[in-house]
Order: structure tokens, then sequence, then C-alpha cells
């Protein structure tokens, strides 16, 4: 199978074109606006569901600003930038992460890939139908903001997870990018995670909020309305801050805390609904 | 101390003489104002393109990258305009060089008095010419754009006695990649594929990339965070509890 995805078949003139078709299993991470823990709900959540015993790969498609190397403090000598460059094999690529899940760093280099040319786009469905048969749920860490390269790989997703922050400029990139993925994917069903709440019920509050926003001012065709399916919050927790300046996983770092405790529920929440409903 | 006898200036004088600067030292210079006058007299002659007095291709290439970088950091909105003047070689063909070189000139200065001072206008190479504009809200970049088409559209370059020219632009323009880290090819890339596509659809007209509409209404806004004003505290001390600070900059107001 994953011979496949490195000698691709020759007849593959007809590239795909946008909407693409969402993959099975997969999970885009998004958020609008940057620096409201999306790569640390991604990394996290990585490592809770594989704890459940899930094989789980997270794929930083942040391909111009690579930030899981950061928080997994991990410097692979081969990354999805070789792969595309051809220096490298697809097996090569994918690392081991502490928290026992698999992950495919971008690399620097990626940042030339950054347009979304028709090459840079079947490089990349083509690298994604390898891997997903490998793994239970694959996770796509985007970068912020809603450039083309964010929508493209939100695109090849089959579920979306919206990850905010209760600031209001957090609120108001979350529910843009609700929007966008609305006109222009037609996606009716969308998850979200509140980060850094600070007491009980904010969260759903914030979610439901934002639901009655979305009814009031965004049209979507009959019969399909928008859902957001509030998955939990993450409390405010100063573990989080800790680990992250270590470099740790919350997940294994302080894994009794609120905030780990938390995402767990995540975790499970996750399995219910999309690995084992998938498998 | 240096001597200016003992430097071989005279290239350089001749240089700057050609373009019309002063280029002896002046009574009351010293030495060493003269050599710093003289090196910045040739920094600027090495920016400018010497027929149009536009940036050239070396400036632009350092502004672009210099941008880019800004870009980068700020999230601010930069825009690329690539502009290409239609049927140019027809000019040259049928009225000469000179006639061209005229045309050149004139658009040039056309281009010029269409944009802001902190814009860089430059001649690309033949009559293909690049604006970059920093600080660019997208609502701004359309307009300013078909302003300098319109511009050059209007325009009647007398190149030879009682024979005046009219000239059209094609346009293709885009945004810088914020928040990523790009290169400038990639850049100058998606403006050359608008021009393209301008020139291919029948030139003298606009075409600039598009990005994702992503406004929020004041309307919508107010929704969203209507009761933080009616003083929900639950909500106020969520929201200001844990905010950093310096947060305050969203990601896409700033692209708005």
């Amino acid at each position: 199978m994953m011979s496949d995805v490195l000698n691709p078949p020759q007849d593959n003139v007809a590239a795909p074109t946008v909407p693409l078709k969402p993959l099975g299993k997969v999970l885009a991470v998004t958020s609008g606006k940057g620096g409201v823990g999306k790569t640390f709900v991604s990394a996290n959540l990585a490592a809770a569901l594989a704890k459940r015993g899930h094989r789980v790969l997270v794929l930083d498609a942040d391909l111009g600003l690579a930030n899981l190397d950061v928080v997994l403090n991990l410097y692979p000598k081969v990354t999805l930038h070789d792969v595309f460059t051809g220096k490298a094999k697809l097996e090569e690529a994918i690392v081991r992460a502490p928290g026992g899940f698999s992950v495919l760093l971008a690399g620097s280099g990626m940042v030339e890939y950054s347009r979304l040319t028709p090459e840079v786009r079947d490089d990349f469905l083509r690298i994604m139908s390898g891997l997903i048969p490998h793994y239970d749920i694959v996770l796509l860490d985007t970068g912020a903001g809603i450039s083309d390269v964010v929508l493209f790989a939100v695109s090849l997703a089959s579920e979306i997870l919206v990850v905010a922050t209760p600031e209001p400029t957090s609120l108001t990139d979350a529910y843009a990018t609700i929007k966008v993925l609305v006109g222009q994917q037609k996606r009716q069903n969308i998850r979200m995670v509140i980060n850094q709440t600070a007491r009980l019920g904010d969260g759903r509050a914030i979610t439901t909020q934002l639901q009655q926003v979305l009814d009031r001012f965004v049209v979507t065709e009959p019969g399909r309305p928008i859902r957001l399916i509030h998955l939990g919050d993450i409390p405010s927790d100063p573990s989080v801050r800790q680990a992250i300046m270590r470099r740790q996983l919350l997940m294994q770092s302080t894994p009794g805390c609120p905030a780990a405790m938390a995402i767990s529920l995540l975790a499970g929440k996750l399995e219910d609904t999309i690995i084992k409903q998938k498998a | 101390m240096i001597d200016l006898h003992d430097l071989r200036l005279d290239d350089a004088r001749a240089l700057l003489q050609h373009d019309a600067s002063s280029s002896l030292p002046e009574p009351d210079e010293s030495r060493t104002q003269y050599l710093q006058r003289v090196i910045d007299q040739l920094c600027e002659l090495s920016l400018r393109d010497p027929l149009t007095g536009l940036a050239n291709r070396r400036h632009f290439r350092h502004v672009l990258g210099r941008e880019i970088d800004a870009v980068a950091r700020s999230g601010e909105s930069a825009l690329l305009l690539m502009m290409d003047i239609d049927h140019f070689k027809k000019v040259n063909d049928t009225y000469g060089h000179l006639a061209g070189d005229r045309v050149l000139q004139a658009v040039a200065k056309a281009l010029a008095s269409c944009v802001r001072p902190m814009d860089t206008v430059a001649r690309y190479g033949g009559e293909e010419f690049a604006a970059i504009l920093p600080n660019c809200p997208p609502s701004f970049g359309k307009i300013v754009a078909e302003r300098i088409r319109a511009t050059v559209g209007s325009l009647n370059v007398l190149v030879a006695p009682l024979i005046s020219l009219q000239v059209t632009i094609s346009i293709g323009g885009a945004y810088a990649p914020e928040w990523v880290r790009s290169t400038t090819g990639l850049w100058t890339d998606r403006a050359d594929i608008q021009l393209y596509r301008a020139k291919s659809e029948g030139r003298n007209r606009v075409y600039i990339d598009q990005q994702p509409e992503i406004a929020v209404s004041a309307e919508e806004k107010n929704m969203l965070f209507g009761h933080l004003s009616m003083g929900n505290p639950a909500w106020l001390e969520s929201v200001s509890a844990d905010a950093p600070v310096g947060a305050a900059d969203s990601a896409m107001n700033r692209v708005n």
C-alpha cells in the first residue's frame, strides 16, 4: 500500500478538482486565529487517542509554518519536504512521537509548496490516500488563517474540529472560518472545542452563541443547516503552560490535571463518533 | 587622509554627469562629504531604470524581499501589481523604438502618479512594470489598479509631430501571503498568473488574486459579543481571565 504512494500509476492525468471528496477518518483541526492552542490540542488529543489503543497520525498540514516540531520537541532529519522532492520515502518521514502516535512533519522547506499548484494538490492527495489505510485516524494540524493551503487541507478531511478560546478575537475568527467552510465546502457538521475556559459551562454557552449567530446570518441550502457540535471545553490550567514550556505533552507530564482529563474526555467522544462509526 | 587625485573617479563622474547630477566637488564640501555624495549618487543610479526613472529590477527585488518579510511578521496586507502594456511590439514595429521609448516614459509617469509615495513602482523589463503597495487593504487594491488602468488608457503620447498614440495596460495582482514565511518567487508567480489571465481574456483589464471572503459584519460581531456589554459576569470573567496580553490583534481582522 505504501509503495502505491511513492509509485503512483501513470494514468493520473486527471488532476483532482475542488471540492475534493473528503477522505475517511481524517479530522482537520483548525481555528482561524493563531495561538489558540490548535497544535497543542492536536498533539495531546493524538496522545489521548493513542492511549486508547488507536493508531494515530498527526500531519503537519501547516506547510509554511511548522509548529508541531516545537511542541513535540522533535527534529527529524527527514520531513514531508524530502518526500515531495523525492529525496526520501514516505515511510522514512514518519516519526514516532513521545505520546505513542505517529507524526509527519512538513519541514521548513515546504514553504515552496505553499502555492497550491495542481502538482502540490496531487502530491498531497496521493500521500494522504496512502497514509489513511495505515491509521485509525489522521489529524491534520492546519495553519492559522484561511489561506488556500488551509482550505485545501480541510477539504481533505471528513471531520472538522474548530478550536477557539473565549476571547472575542478568537471567536470572530472561528466564526469567520466556519462561514467560509460552510460557503465554500458546504460543510454541515463542525465540532467545537473551547480552550482555556474559566468555568464549567462557558464552552457550551459559547458554542450555542456561535450557532445562533450562524443561524441568523448564514444562509444555507434548504434542508442543510449548519450544526455546531460542542465536543467539550479544555479548562484554563497552569499545567498547560508548564508542559508547553518544557516541550512535553500534557498527557505525559501531568495526565491527572484538569486540562489533561478534559482532553481524555474529548478523545473518548471522538472515538465514539468518528473512529467507531467509520470502522 | 584620502587624496582625491589618487582615486580614479573619472568613470563615476562621467556617469553622474550623464545623469545630470553635479559630479565635481562643491567649494564648501570636504573630501569625505564629496566622496559620500558620489557614492550616494552612484547607489541611487544603480537602483533606477535609466529610461523611465522608475525603480529598476534590482531595486524592485530588494523592496519585494523586504516587504514579504514585513508581511510575514505583521500580517499587514501588501499588494503586488504586475503590469504590461498591451500590443507594445506593434508600437515599436510601426513607429520605431524612439516612439516606443516615449510610450514607456509616459506610461511610467502615469503609473507613478497613481500610487502613494510609500509605494514602489518599477520597470520590470521591456514593457512590463511592477508596483509594490505596502499596507494596502483589499478594498483599496482593486481601486488603485483600476485607476492605473484608466489613467494609462486615457494617455495621448506624442511620438512624432501630429502623431499621438493611445495604449492600454493589463494588470495582474496578488496580496502577499500573510502569516506564512514565503518567497518572493511565489508572490510574483501569483501576480503573473493574474496578469496572464488579464491578457488572455482580452487585455486592458485588471485581475487580482482573490482571497476568501471572510468579512464579519458589525451586526454579526454585535450578536457574537452583545452580551459582553450587557455585563454577563460569567462571560466577562471567562474572556478576561486568560486572555494573553497582546492577543487582541486578530488574524482575521488584520486580513480585513
